[in-house]
C-alpha cells in the first residue's frame, strides 16, 4: 500500500502537476510543497481506485480457483467446502472492490474533467462541445469505422457523459476540437509545451475506456452470480461455470491494463500535463537503437515470464491445496536438525 | 555540513552496503556449477583398521539447495540497497542519475535483465520436479549472478576514472568507451572478490563437506582476487586518487590479505568479516577519490558533474534527510533481525527430500494409502 501510494503520487504529478515551480535560473521544475504533491486531488482518488482494482484482481484469482474446484468432478468432495469458502470470499472481495473501483472511478472522472478535460473528451471521442443544458450522451457500444471517427450504429445512454463528467445530467462537456484550439493558444508559445496537435490517439482512449469499465463490470457480474450460485452447499454443474472461472481470473487483470492504457495515452502528447511534452522529454543521450533494443528485450523477458507464471499457476491450481499437519510447523515440536518446512 | 555532502555520503553508504551484501549472494550464485556438483563420500581408515566415512556423499542437488538456503532469506533484502541507491541518486542528484542512466544504458539494461532472471530462477527452480527444468534455471542463476558482478565493476571504474561528458552534461562516448582495459580489469576484480566473498560466506553458513570445499575455493580465488584488486586499486588511485583514498585502498588490501590468512586457519567468521571489510573499504576508496565530483568528464574538467551542479534543491534534500533519518534505522534493524533469525548453519540433512508438488503428491499418496478410510 505504501509503495503504491508513492508510485501513484509520481504518476498523479504527471497528470496534474502541483507543489512545484519552474525555476528559470536552473531551467527545471523544482519541488516547493511536498505536502501538496502527496495530497494532489488526482492522487487522492487515484490511490483508492488502483487499490480497489488490485483487490478485484486478487479476489478474482481466489474466486476463479475456488469456483473451478467446486465445479470440477475430480476434486475430492472432502475438499469442496474449503474451495466453496474461498470462492465466496473471492467473490465478496471482487464485489466490494468493484463497487469501490466504480465510485472512485466516477470521482476521478469529475476531477479529470477539471484538470484534463481533453482526456474526458477523448474517453467518449466527443469532438464537438455539448453546451450546458443539452446533456452529452455516453455511447456504450459503437459500431463504426475502425478509427472511431464515423459512427454507423451505437447504443447510447442519453446525458450520461454529462453526468460522468460534471455530476449533472445537462452540464457542459467540452469537445476535442474546441479543447485542441484552447491548448494551441495556451501552450504553443513555449518550447517545452509546444505541439502541433494536442489530441491523444482517440480510438485507443475510446476503446480502452470501454474495455476498462466493461471488463470490470463483467468481473463484478460474474462474482455476483457466483455468490448466488454458491449459497448453501449447492453444487456447480453447468459447463459455463468453467468459463466463468477462467474469465474472472483474467477480466480484472485486463481491466487494470486497459485503465492504465487509457490514463497514460489519454494524457498524450504530454508527459507532465501542461508542463512538458513527451517529445521534449526524450533523453538526448539515448539512441533509437538502444530504446528499441531495451523495449524488445523487456517484452521478450516479460512474455517468457508470463508463460512460465501462467503455466505454474495452472499446475498448482490443479494440484489443489496442501493438507497440512499443523503440528509439524510448530517450532516447539521441531528439532534443530529437522528438515526445513520451507526452503528454495 | 552541506546537505549535498551528506547525501553524497549517504549514497556512498548505500552502494557500499549493496556490494558487501549482494556481493556474497552473487558469489554463491556464480559458485553454483562448481560447488553444486555430486561429491563422493570421503573414506578414511579408522583406529581399528576399518574404513569409516569421514564425510558422507552428497548429491549436487542437495548441495545446490544448501547453497540456496544460505542466501534464500536475505538475497532480496540485499537487493533493496541497490534500489535505494538508485532512488536516492534520482532524487538527490537528478543530473547524475540522468547522465549515468542514459550514458550507461546498455550495461544497466543487461544488469537489470540479469537481476530479473536471477530472481525468477531462485523462485521457480524448485517449483517443478524435473532435471532439465532445474538445469535451465541453474544456468539463469549463474549468468544472472555473473553478469551484474562483472558489469558493476566495469561501471564503477568508469564512473571514478571519468567518461566523456559534454557541456550539456551528456555522455558523449559509446559502449566501447566503457569497455576500456582498466574498466574490464575492474569487472574481473568485482567478479573474483564476490566469488571469494560468496565462498567464505558459504564456509561460514554451511556445515558438512560443502563447508570445507567452499573454504578451499575461497582461498584459491581469493589469491587471484587479491592480486587483481591491488593492481586495479593502484591504477585507479594513481589516476584520480588523493592521500585519503590511497589510505582507504591500502586498508582494503590489508583486510583482504588478513581475510585469506584467517581462511587458511579455518577461522571462517573472521575470514568473512575480512572480505566484507575489504569490499566495503575498496568501494569507500572509490567514493573518497570521486568527491566532490560525482561523474568526472574526460572531455573537459569544467564539464564534470559535481555534488553542487548535479544536485536537487535544498528543500528536496531536507525532506529526503528526514525520511532517511526515520527509515534507514528501521531497515537496518529488520535486515539485521533476518540475519539473526537465520543464523543457523545449513547442512544437507536440513534439505527436505523431493521438491514442491512432486513431494506433496507423494506425501498425500502415502497418507491416503496408510489410511484408506481418510
Amino acid at each position: 500500500m505504501l509503495s503504491a501510494y508513492f508510485i501513484l503520487t509520481a504518476n498523479s504529478f504527471m497528470q496534474n502537476p502541483v507543489g512545484y515551480i519552474n525555476n528559470p535560473e536552473t531551467g527545471r521544475a523544482e519541488l516547493t510543497d511536498f505536502w501538496a504533491v502527496l495530497t494532489n486531488p488526482v492522487q487522492l482518488v487515484t490511490f483508492p481506485h488502483v487499490i480497489a482494482a488490485a483487490w478485484m484482481t486478487g479476489g478474482g484469482f481466489v474466486l476463479a480457483i475456488g469456483m473451478w474446484h467446486v465445479w470440477r468432478v475430480k476434486t475430492a468432495s472432502d475438499d469442496k467446502p474449503m474451495y466453496r469458502k474461498a470462492a465466496r470470499l473471492g467473490a465478496v472481495i471482487v464485489l466490494v472492490g468493484g463497487l469501490t473501483t466504480a465510485v472512485t472511478g466516477d470521482t476521478q472522472g469529475k476531477i479529470m474533467t477539471e484538470v484534463q478535460p481533453m482526456k474526458m473528451a477523448a474517453a467518449e471521442a466527443l469532438y464537438e462541445t455539448v453546451p450546458e443544458g443539452v446533456g452529452a450522451p455516453f455511447s456504450i457500444l459503437t459500431v463504426g469505422t475502425p478509427d472511431g471517427k464515423e459512427e454507423k450504429w451505437a447504443i447510447t445512454a442519453p446525458k450520461l457523459l454529462s453526468f460522468l463528467a460534471t455530476g449533472t445530467f445537462d452540464g457542459e462537456v467540452k469537445g476535442i476540437n474546441d479543447l485542441n484550439e484552447e491548448y494551441q493558444l495556451a501552450y504553443s508559445d513555449e518550447a517545452l509545451t509546444a505541439a502541433a496537435d494536442y489530441r491523444p490517439v482517440i480510438p485507443v482512449t475510446y476503446w480502452a475506456f470501454r474495455w476498462m469499465i466493461g471488463l470490470g463490470m463483467a468481473a463484478a457480474g460474474v462474482a455476483a452470480l457466483a455468490l448466488w450460485a454458491l449459497r448453501g452447499d449447492r453444487p456447480l454443474k453447468h459447463r459455463l461455470w468453467f468459463y466463468a472461472s477462467l474469465s474472472v481470473f483474467f477480466m480484472p487483470l485486463f481491466a487494470n491494463s486497459f485503465g492504465w492504457i487509457f490514463t497514460e495515452t489519454g494524457r498524450q502528447p504530454w508527459v507532465v500535463f501542461g508542463v512538458l511534452t513527451t517529445s521534449n522529454a526524450v533523453s538526448p543521450g539515448v539512441s533509437l537503437f538502444e530504446v528499441a533494443l531495451s523495449m524488445t528485450i523487456y517484452t521478450l523477458v516479460y512474455a517468457a515470464a508470463a508463460v512460465v507464471m501462467i503455466g505454474l499457476t495452472l499446475r498448482y491450481a490443479k494440484a489443489g491445496a496442501e493438507h497440512v499437519d499443523e503440528e509439524s510447523f510448530d517450532p516447539k515440536h521441531r528439532a534443530d536438525d529437522a528438515p526445513y518446512v520451507f526452503t528454495y | 555540513m552541506e546537505l549535498t555532502t551528506i547525501w553524497f555520503i549517504l549514497i556512498s553508504i548505500l552502494w557500499i552496503g549493496y556490494f558487501v551484501l549482494e556481493g556474497f549472494d552473487f558469489g554463491v550464485g556464480m559458485l553454483f556449477p562448481v560447488l553444486g556438483r555430486d561429491r563422493e563420500a570421503v573414506m578414511s581408515v579408522g583406529l581399528d583398521g576399518e574404513e569409516v566415512e569421514a564425510a558422507p556423499a552428497q548429491t549436487g542437488e542437495t548441495r545446490k539447495r544448501v547453497m540456496l538456503a544460505t542466501i534464500g532469506p536475505v538475497w532480496d533484502g540485499n537487493e533493496v540497497w541497490l534500489i535505494t541507491a538508485g532512488g536516492a541518486t534520482f532524487a538527490a542528484f537528478p543530473h547524475w542519475y540522468a547522465t549515468l542512466f542514459s550514458g550507461f544504458y546498455i550495461p544497466l539494461l543487461l544488469i537489470l535483465v540479469a537481476l530479473i532472471g536471477r530472481a525468477l530462477a531462485f523462485d521457480y527452480r524448485g517449483k517443478v520436479d524435473s532435471d532439465s527444468w532445474r538445469a535451465r534455471w541453474d544456468g539463469v542463476i549463474l549468468v544472472g549472478s555473473a553478469v551484474p558482478a562483472l558489469l558493476w565493476g566495469v561501471a564503477f571504474t568508469n564512473i571514478v576514472r571519468g567518461v566523456p561528458i559534454d557541456a550539456d552534461m551528456e555522455f558523449s562516448g559509446t559502449l566501447f568507451t566503457l569497455l576500456n582495459p582498466v574498466a574490464v580489469l575492474g569487472g574481473l576484480v568485482t567478479v573474483s572478490l564476490f566469488l571469494t566473498h560468496g565462498a567464505l560466506f558459504l564456509a561460514l553458513k554451511t556445515d558438512g563437506p560443502i563447508r570445507h570445499d567452499a573454504r578451499a575455493i575461497g582461498l584459491k580465488v581469493g589469491l587471484v582476487g587479491a592480486v587483481l584488486a591491488v593492481v586495479w586499486l593502484a591504477i585507479v588511485h594513481a589516476g584520480t586518487g588523493n592521500t585519503q583514498s590511497w589510505i582507504v585502498a591500502g586498508l582494503a588490501a590489508l583486510a583482504l590479505v588478513a581475510s585469506l590468512l584467517m581462511a587458511s586457519k579455518a577461522k571462517e567468521g573472521w575470514a568473512f568479516i575480512g572480505t566484507f571489510s575489504a569490499i566495503g573499504l575498496a568501494v569507500t576508496s572509490l567514493f573518497v577519490a570521486l568527491f566532490p565530483d560525482v561523474m568526472p568528464s574526460t572531455t573537459e574538467a569544467a564539464y564534470s558533474l559535481t555534488v553542487i551542479n548535479a544536485s536537487a534543491t535544498d528543500y528536496t534534500l531536507g525532506i529526503m534527510t528526514w525520511v532517511a533519518v526515520i527509515f534507514v534505522p528501521i531497515v537496518l534493524l529488520y535486515q539485521a533481525w533476518t540475519y539473526w533469525a537465520f543464523r543457523q548453519r545449513v547442512s544437507g540433512h536440513h534439505i527436505p527430500t523431493g521438491v514442491a508438488l512432486a513431494a506433496r503428491t507423494e506425501k498425500q499418496r502415502q497418507t491416503s494409502g496408510a489410511d484408506p478410510a481418510h
